[in-house]
């Protein structure tokens, strides 16, 4: 049993990996639209290796679904020249990449010194289930406030996006 | 064994590749889809936490779900804001994006 989450965390981590240096790295920004798909998709097979099933349809759904299509869209309405070179850095990427690498090694040797005291437990008998109680429980009242959130920046996109009439 | 420092790395790794698609791309989209795999690598951070820690709860999916929430209405209004600024001046490259520069 050890041996298949190995594998499987290995495969997933090399595939979310490889894709999110291909969002990060192709020219073509359509490329690296499609390969956002593919890391949020690996993403989702993590969060099945964690135990977290509920989470893992949430991301496809919302992820690889609904924001991989806003990107798409906003691409095409806002296409201009060559798209075979619509995705390049900056002239600050050298910075960027000295900032990232820096922050990286930061990070992998901060958590590379702690020791987590980790307990292996049974997880709750359904997952849905427990997220349902935790959302309609002690976590009723921010969940309202995230409903309220979704909702204000849906209209906001919308008004946004359809533009003034008083100044065409 | 994977063990959480694996999943931690991983996370910061996503995160760090994240941030240098963020800060280093001319593209609105771009930078709008290099700040998805950041919040992408900080749920990725909160379930392991979750599954390796305090199993038998679920607060840590609960975050990421309200990190989830955010994600998506960040883009949503990311995005229509990208598509006004490319109605009125034809660009969608941060660069060039520094009217309010004194």
């Amino acid at each position: 049993m050890p041996d298949t989450t190995a594998l499987f965390f290995w495969l997933l981590a090399a595939i979310v990996i490889a894709s999110a240096l291909a969002v990060v790295l192709l020219k073509n920004i359509v490329h690296s639209a499609l390969f956002l798909v593919l890391t949020f998709a690996g993403v989702a097979g993590l969060y099945i290796l964690l135990s977290a099933e509920f989470l893992a349809a949430v991301q496809i759904l919302v992820y690889a679904g609904a924001i991989a299509v806003l990107i798409v869209f906003a691409i095409m309405l806002t296409r201009r020249g060559d798209i075979r070179a619509s995705n390049l850095f900056n002239v600050n990427y050298l910075a960027a990449a000295v900032v990232s690498l820096v922050l990286f090694v930061i990070a992998a040797l901060a958590t590379g010194r702690m020791t987590w005291m980790t307990t292996t437990g049974p997880g709750p008998g359904s997952n849905v289930g427990a997220i349902a109680e935790a959302f309609l429980g002690p976590y009723a009242v921010p969940f309202e406030v995230a409903a309220i959130l979704l909702l204000v920046g849906m209209v906001g996109a919308i008004l946004l996006a359809r533009g003034g009439k008083q100044d065409q | 064994m994977i063990t959480l420092n694996h999943y931690l790395a991983l996370g910061g790794l996503l995160f760090c590749i994240g941030l240098f698609g963020a800060l280093a791309k001319k593209n609105a989209v771009a930078v709008l889809m290099g700040i998805e795999l950041m919040l992408n690598a900080v749920n990725i951070n909160l379930v392991a936490f979750n599954h390796f820690l305090e199993p038998a709860r679920v607060t840590g999916q609960v975050f990421a779900i309200f990190v989830i929430v955010v994600a998506a209405a960040e883009v949503a209004v990311g995005l229509a804001l990208v598509l006004n600024i490319y109605r009125r001046r034809l660009e969608s490259n941060v660069d060039d994006l520094d009217w309010m520069k004194w």
